[in-house]
């Protein structure tokens, strides 16, 4: 497989990550604590509450597209290419996004820390 | 920040390390998975290394949506990368696994981001539902979280 079908599936590992953990995000504060909601609605009032969100659960659909997109994309590359790469890339693809659509206040203690992880990520499965 | 939220963080290390961790420990005892012998993947689930690595997964997933309930995906990415470095020291001294130099600096490296995320604030005032919830009902104070939101319960 060339280079430009890895960076391909590279890159959907990375969108596909992406979307799935910022959907969850949103979901989860939409939702708030577990534990607070759990002291007034129970248990089961958690679990409803999180599997009728309908962010959450597209959010948990993009992730599961995400894995499989990296089991395929190792299939054509290289790991110690497809697993730095895709891993750090959505560690800084997080923090952007974050930005952007959950408004987060990213400010440059936050981007350092997003940089420092994703390049040790991608020490690390190097 | 309280100690209930830092021990939720804590948890989200020590199950996201151990579960992988403890799923590599199993499938070693597989062999190679291919689709020739698809099948093991079913007999390896009965494996309790295997299983055990499940249960941790679940603890971790379960932890790390309590967590961003009350932080910022941005604070809770790095913050919780220590169970990188913690998956690293498991594969050397349980795994027996060689760990190189590079290596090494990466770990540094996430050291150095967690330390820049956990310098900082973990939510951005006013996009988290608990905190509207400790304004309108207030026995939130009591779990010592609305001195976190600065609201007087």
């Amino acid at each position: 497989m060339n280079h430009l079908a890895v960076w391909g599936g590279i890159a959907a590992v990375v969108i596909a990550s992406t979307v799935g953990d910022v959907l969850q995000s949103r979901a989860m504060k939409e939702i708030g604590n577990p534990g607070l909601v759990r002291q007034s609605h129970g248990i089961v009032g958690v679990i409803r509450r999180v599997v009728t969100n309908a962010r959450f659960m597209i959010g948990l659909a993009f992730m599961a597209v995400g894995f499989f997109c990296l089991l395929v994309t190792l299939s054509w590359g290289e790991v110690s290419i497809v697993g730095p790469a895709s891993a750090s890339l959505t560690f800084l693809a997080n923090a952007l996004v974050a930005h952007i659509y959950l408004k987060e206040n990213v400010d440059r203690r936050r981007w350092m820390a997003a940089l420092c992880v994703a390049g040790g990520v991608a020490l690390l499965a190097r | 920040m309280t100690i209930r939220k830092y021990l939720v963080l804590s948890v989200v290390i020590v199950c996201a390390a151990c579960g992988d961790v403890s799923l590599a420990r199993g499938i070693r005892a597989f062999g190679a998975v291919t689709l020739a012998n698809l099948p093991t993947l079913y007999i390896a689930l009965f494996n309790p290394w295997i299983g055990l690595g499940i249960l941790l997964l679940i603890g971790f997933f379960v932890s790390y949506l309590s967590a961003l309930s009350w932080a910022d995906l941005t604070y809770v990415l790095p913050a919780t990368s220590l169970s990188y470095i913690l998956m690293v020291l498991l594969a050397k001294f349980f795994l027996h696994e060689h760990v190189s130099f590079g290596r090494w600096v990466g770990v540094a490296l996430i050291v150095t981001g967690v330390g820049f995320a956990a310098s900082g604030p973990e939510a951005t005032p006013g996009t988290h539902r608990h905190n509207r919830i400790e304004t309108v009902y207030g026995p939130v104070g009591a779990l010592g979280e609305a001195a976190d939101s600065g609201v007087e319960p």
